[in-house]
């Protein structure tokens, strides 16, 4: 009977009904699912993380403590452990085991140490043990002894110490950061700007005596001026070395941290879960508005953002008027014919073709055929420096148009395919030209969708990396392509993007294993904004269609 | 804006309306030649494309061209043979040594005499042997008929007073200005060998007595930047009257003595007190043999023999790991005897033969580049420029001839871009992609068979996850799937081709390449649980009764599936260590290495097969729900009133109506897999390996382009080849794209005639 029942609903066909209904499953819990992993490691990041004070045995069976934040767990298989020559109880199959992030580099030279779960002993958290963000070599984790100030312990409670010391030294920071960044920087623009000028009129052969003595009264001031710069810098220099606190390591041992290497000093353990949530905060807006620190491995991603956002920026002030001047010729003013038909599937088609060659398109083609040639032309001064002739934003926003200008042609096509052909006819019955027709009626009508096909370019050119690998990113930027020194914006730089932060991070750093929960963060953010931005794209349509079904009716 | 409203309301004047209407007129004909000019610009524009990276990609396929420029005779004295003659490396000063121990400089367009010198030959001795060291004749050995030897270095020093360059050649002695007595018993030297490097210089000469292998080491002072040199020495046991030839390798380990007979003999003179005979090899008839010489890098030996064909041999290691020297290619370049010029920075060779012929052959790519008749004499001496953009052939009655040659990129043929090609350093032939190395003698392996079988190998993997999953999804969703949910379960599929490929990457390097390490079996399990799982579960589901089961309306059985998708992939998960401890001793990885030989890689091809696959779905389903969706209704209805199961209705007349349409979505899919860069560059190892192992990686076309482009010099064969990978690509991607393009278009009227 059973078996009949089998058969008969095999042969209706239904298991197949079912599979296919599996691969919707499949494929959404697989969209679902990534998009929630990014999503819970990515806010995971900012979220104040206790610290554990963990008593293990080790080899030898003595204990020993370690503190730091809890990482990762896993469970593996004993034999896995037993080929690494860790011991373990002969019937044992399984083990779980811990990944704690230890810091103190520069004592450790590791952040990062497994615990057998089997081996701990116990695990607090104490709420006087306290965390400390620091430029360079990561985290610290310890107990605060005390805080010096010029090499002397100050009395009272160390933490009341610690707090307007660590403010003044955060202050001085800023200011040397801004002295170096700004001023030495507007001034070392200045100076090359006046090694080329001179450069130019030596090319031009009219280095006159009085116009090189003239360059030569400017480059004194700006030499005195970087003097003096120099001579605050070395004073704040000194300044900042005068505090420093005393913190009590795992082992028991004692080291002296210089307050100017400090971030932020928190003690996550006492804090309460709105203390947490005010950090949480924090720290997200120190992501997105602060610079990188240690290789890009922590810090902020400001440039990366400012880089992205300016690429996309110029992008598209060039694919917009061209994209919808080609898609207005196609669709307008062409003879439809076969000609057209197949220009048609061609543009179509360019945008399946593989992004990393629209890359070396643009290397080949802008960087160092157009770059090469605008360099010798008109910055003959700066050879054989390039300056043009390297990739840049320029280049790489301009690879950017070519490859996403299919994407904004086919969707103008399809808004001005779209718009009733009625609304024409009575604009032209009315004597206006073709072009008034077009550019009082048509165009504005078919906005939206020149809209949605410009939303969508964006979208795509925020997270295209292969073709910017090649024609301008880089994993580090010195400076903004947009500054306060003459001529303000510099199409010539090399910038940073976020995609191309992510495989930098991700792949290319010394320490992936700290830094990875930063490269979730910036998957995130990307992934958010292009999301963002396409279901606008599509809210925009989807509105645009109802919109014309009833004007059709 | 208040007069033009009252001029409207009186009658209009007719000039001015005159004067409007050509004014609209001009600006509607300025907007149609500014739209047209605009619009055929942009298009011109992404056309262009194409043609810069033809462009680009052309030189490598242009042929080499040889053109005569001068013609001069010899000059020094020119009634004594020619020894040398070689190039600086600006091709601007060549040098001529001849018998009687002169050396000349001279301008290359003119044979204009710059500088004469006399060697230190001792007047009633002769020179009776000569050695230069390969490539180019950096260094020069005289063997003279007393026993001793002189070596000479050229040097060219280049200096730019008044920003322009200026060569100026001189000579230099690195063993002193007085010939070195190497035989005591003071017999002539007959042949000779010379190798200098950083240790010191080895001569290895022979009289009609004996063999000598002589080094002189140099030991730098402390106080002085004087080089000093330390002889020593030890002989070898062969009949020294029958060697015609000695050349000793760069790196003073290998000797080959080509002797009378044809024969070759290796010895390993590594230990110089103590040299070993390696083998004997037989080169070619002894009567028929030529002047042998190296190739640059020292490796191989260029073997002509007098009716016109040239042979390379190279030492080659075997299983015992013993080097045999073997003959490896076989060039046939007329019927003359010849004399070779070997390039210096390129594996490949000049031959000029007795009949004036000039060839120029690229042995790894087994290639005449070009064979070219120049005059009616015959040539016996030829030198070749370091940048090998100029020859100086030297014929029979002593005048010189000079040659443009243009010949940039003769490493290219189709045996070396796709063919099995035997390296140097190889034990047998192979399909091997090495485009750059820190050596300046490197042999360049250019094959794009590796890369484009890596980039097949990975779109294959991609597309075995991403169709069956692709597909069946687009089939549920257009066909069986309730309108309602259809609304939300497209676009959150279709919204996943917006997601950056380097964030898909990157998860896929970093998350799934160790949990799929950690979770092997599991993983692999999943491929049975899963299926079988869901067939039980929705068997389970129609045995339900009745008022559980009508809850849930047909077409949200997705929904349904959901958790039970969920709770089987956490089991097959969860049982993944028990599984690895039962059946693979609790370490899969090793286990396939230990028991079956198979090697794994963390980032292998299973990973970038669910990477990539899942960037490819949200293509394929889209355009193939399309294509399933719009089926008209009337062919669906009418199967299902004349009694067909829906099941039936859909295979027997929705897919077939609608398979065109699938097979364009696949081939987009498979466009978009073999262009991605991302992925596969953070995925795998970007090893260019020919290995279909599911537990390898792979390098594909579009990694190694992002991986080398930035590295590779503008114009160089490197920089063409990778333009050559892209144009590859493009045009692959453009002809499916382009199919499965006109295939919709005809789909989408064939269904619009139903």
């Amino acid at each position: 009977m059973s078996r009949r029942t089998i058969k008969t609903w095999f042969n209706s066909g239904d298991p197949w009904v079912w599979m296919t209904a599996a691969a919707v499953s499949i494929s959404v819990i697989m969209v679902a699912g990534l998009l929630l992993l990014i999503g819970v490691r990515g806010l995971s990041y900012f979220w104040p993380a206790d610290i554990h004070q963990i008593e293990y045995r080790d080899d030898q069976g003595r204990i020993a403590t370690v503190i730091g934040e809890i990482y990762d767990e896993e469970q593996v298989p004993a034999a896995r452990l037993r080929d690494a020559g860790i011991s373990l109880p002969p019937d044992q199959e399984l083990a779980t085991r811990y990944l704690i992030k230890i810091g103190n580099r520069e004592l450790h030279g590791l952040d990062f140490r497994w615990l057998l779960a089997d081996h701990m002993v116990s695990d607090t958290l104490p709420a006087e043990v306290f965390v400390a963000e620091r430029r360079e070599w990561g985290n610290f984790y310890g107990y605060l002894v005390g805080v010096k100030q010029g090499g002397r312990l100050v009395d009272g409670d160390a933490w009341q110490a610690l707090a307007p010391r660590l403010e003044r030294a955060r202050a001085l920071q800023d200011e040397i950061s801004r002295l170096e960044k700004k001023e030495i920087g507007a001034i070392n623009y200045q100076l090359e700007r006046l090694r080329l000028q001179r450069r130019k009129l030596e090319l031009a052969g009219e280095d006159t005596p009085d116009k090189l003595a003239e360059i030569e009264v400017e480059r004194q001031q700006l030499q005195q001026h970087y003097q003096d710069l120099q001579a605050r810098l070395n004073q704040l220099y000194g300044d900042i070395k005068r505090d420093s606190l005393v913190a009590r390591v795992a082992d028991g041992s004692e080291h002296e941290l210089p307050l100017a290497s400090i971030v932020a000093v928190h003690r996550p353990n006492a804090l309460s879960w709105w203390q947490k949530s005010g950090l949480y905060l924090d720290n997200l807006w120190q992501f997105v508005s602060g610079e990188p620190r240690e290789a890009n491995t922590e810090g902020g991603i400001f440039p990366a953002i400012f880089g992205t956002v300016m690429m996309v920026i110029i992008m598209s002030i060039f694919v917009t008027p061209f994209g919808v001047v080609a898609a207005v010729y196609l669709r307008e003013y062409a003879r439809q014919g076969v000609l057209t038909r197949l220009i048609r599937i061609a543009v179509n088609n360019l945008a399946g073709v593989p992004s990393i060659v629209y890359g070396v398109f643009g290397l080949g083609f802008f960087v160092y055929f157009l770059g090469g040639n605008i360099d010798r032309l008109f910055f003959p001064e700066a050879m054989p420096a390039p300056t043009f002739g390297t990739p840049g934003i320029l280049w790489a926003s301009l690879t950017l148009a070519i490859l996403t200008l299919p994407v904004v042609i086919v969707a103008t096509e399809e808004g001005l395919a779209r718009i009733p052909r009625n609304i024409r006819e009575g604009s032209l019955a009315l004597g206006a030209t073709k072009w008034e027709t077009l550019w009082r009626t048509v165009i504005p009508m078919a906005s939206p969708s020149i809209m949605t096909g410009l939303i969508l370019a964006v979208a795509r050119a925020a997270g295209e990396v292969a073709p910017l690998m090649l024609v301008g990113v880089v994993k580090l930027a010195p400076s903004l392509p947009l500054d306060g020194n003459f001529p303000y914006l510099h199409l010539d730089r090399k910038f940073m993007h976020l995609g191309f932060h992510i495989y930098d991070v991700g792949f290319q750093s010394p320490n992936v294993e700290a830094a990875r929960p930063l490269v979730y963060a910036t998957a995130l953010l990307l992934v958010v904004v292009i999301i963002l931005l396409n279901v606008t794209a599509i809210m925009i349509r989807n509105r645009l269609r109802e919109k014309y079904k009833s004007l059709d009716q | 804006m208040a007069k033009t409203s009252t001029d409207s309301r009186v009658l209009p004047d007719a000039d001015r309306l005159i004067r409007r209407r050509h004014r609209r007129m001009l600006l509607d004909h300025l907007a149609r030649y500014g739209v047209g000019v605009g619009g055929v610009g942009v298009i011109i524009a992404i056309t262009l494309i194409f043609f810069y990276l033809t462009l680009v990609v052309l030189p490598l396929f242009k042929p080499a061209d040889m053109a005569e420029v001068a013609q001069y005779p010899r000059p020094g004295d020119a009634t004594s043979e020619t020894l040398l003659l070689s190039m600086e490396e600006q091709a601007e000063i060549a040098l001529r040594l001849d018998r009687s121990g002169k050396v000349v400089f001279f301008d290359v367009h003119d044979g204009r005499v710059l500088q004469r010198h006399a060697l230190d030959v001792p007047p009633d001795v002769q020179i009776t042997a000569f050695a230069q060291m390969e490539p180019g004749a950096k260094v020069l050995a005289l063997g003279l008929s007393d026993g001793a030897v002189l070596v000479v270095k050229p040097e060219y020093e280049v200096s730019y007073p008044d920003d322009r360059r200026l060569i100026s050649p001189k000579l230099t002695y690195p063993l002193g200005e007085e010939p070195i007595a190497l035989d005591p018993a003071g017999e002539p030297i007959r042949v000779l060998a010379v190798q200098h490097s950083e240790e010191g210089i080895t001569l290895v000469a022979a009289t009609d007595a004996q063999l000598l292998v002589s080094t002189f080491e140099s030991e730098e002072s402390l106080f002085d930047d004087e080089v000093s040199y330390e002889q020593s020495g030890a002989s070898l046991d062969l009949p020294p009257h029958d060697v015609r030839q000695l050349l000793l390798d760069g790196e003073q380990r290998l000797l080959y003595a080509v002797t009378a007979d044809g024969k070759v003999h290796a010895y390993d003179v590594s230990d110089k007190e103590d040299p070993r005979w390696l083998e004997s090899v037989q080169l070619a008839r002894g009567e028929k043999l030529g002047q042998v010489r190296f190739q640059t890098g020292t490796i191989s030996l260029l073997v002509p023999t007098t009716d016109g064909v040239v042979t390379q041999w190279f030492p080659v290691r075997d299983a015992n790991n013993d080097i045999h020297l073997r003959k490896i290619r076989r060039f046939e370049l007329g019927n003359a005897p010849m004399i070779l010029a070997p390039e210096h920075a390129r594996k490949a060779f000049v031959a000029a033969d007795a009949q004036g012929r000039v060839t120029l052959v690229h042995t790894t790519a087994e290639r005449i580049v070009l064979q070219q008749q120049v005059g009616q004499q015959g040539f016996v001496q030829a030198a070749i420029s370091p940048r090998a953009d100029k020859l100086l052939l030297e014929t029979g009655d002593g005048s010189i001839h000079v040659l443009d040659v243009e010949n940039k990129h003769p490493e290219i043929s189709w045996s070396s871009l796709w063919g099995k090609v035997w390296y140097e350093n190889y034990p047998e032939p192979a399909y091997i992609w090495q485009s750059s190395s820190a050596s300046n003698d490197f042999e360049p392996k250019f094959s794009l068979t590796p890369l484009s079988f890596g980039t097949l190998k990975a779109a294959f993997y991609a597309m075995l996850l991403a169709m069956p999953l692709a597909i069946l999804g687009a089939i549920f969703t257009a066909y069986f799937m309730a309108p309602k949910l259809r609304q939300t379960v497209k676009p959150t599929i279709e919204i996943m081709e917006a997601l950056p490929t380097v964030i898909l990457g990157f998860l896929a390097g970093l998350w799934l390449a160790p949990f799929l390490e950690a979770h092997l079996p599991g993983v692999f399990s999943l491929l049975v649980i899963l299926p079988l799982g869901i067939l039980l579960f929705a068997f389970m589901w129609t045995r339900l009764p009745g008022s559980l089961r009508h809850r849930i309306p047909e077409g949200w059985q997705p929904l349904l599936l959901v958790p039970a998708v969920l709770l089987l992939s956490w089991f097959a998960i969860a049982v993944s260590p028990l599984l690895e401890t039962t059946l693979f001793d609790g370490n899969m990885p090793l286990w396939l290495h230990e028991r079956l030989g198979i090697d794994f890689d963390q980032r292998n091809s299973i990973v970038v097969g669910l990477a990539m696959g899942f960037a490819v779905i949200p293509t394929i389903f889209s355009i193939a729900e399309d294509a399933i969706f719009n089926v008209p209704r009337h062919l669906t209805t009418g199967s299902l009133a004349l009694g067909a199961t829906p099941w039936q209705t859909f295979t027997r007349v929705v897919l077939l109506t609608a398979s065109p349409g699938i097979f364009s979505a696949v081939m987009i899919g498979l466009g978009r897999a073999v262009g991605e860069t991302m992925i596969v560059l953070m995925a795998t190892g970007n090893t260019p390996v020919m290995d279909f192992s599911i537990f390898q990686g792979m390098r594909t076309l579009s990694a190694n382009i992002a991986v080398e482009m930035p590295e590779s010099e503008v114009g160089s064969t490197h920089y063409r080849v990778l333009f050559l990978a892209a144009l590859v690509l493009f045009a692959f991607t453009f002809v499916f794209n382009t199919l499965a393009e006109l295939v919709r278009q005809r789909l989408r009227r064939k269904y619009s005639s139903l």
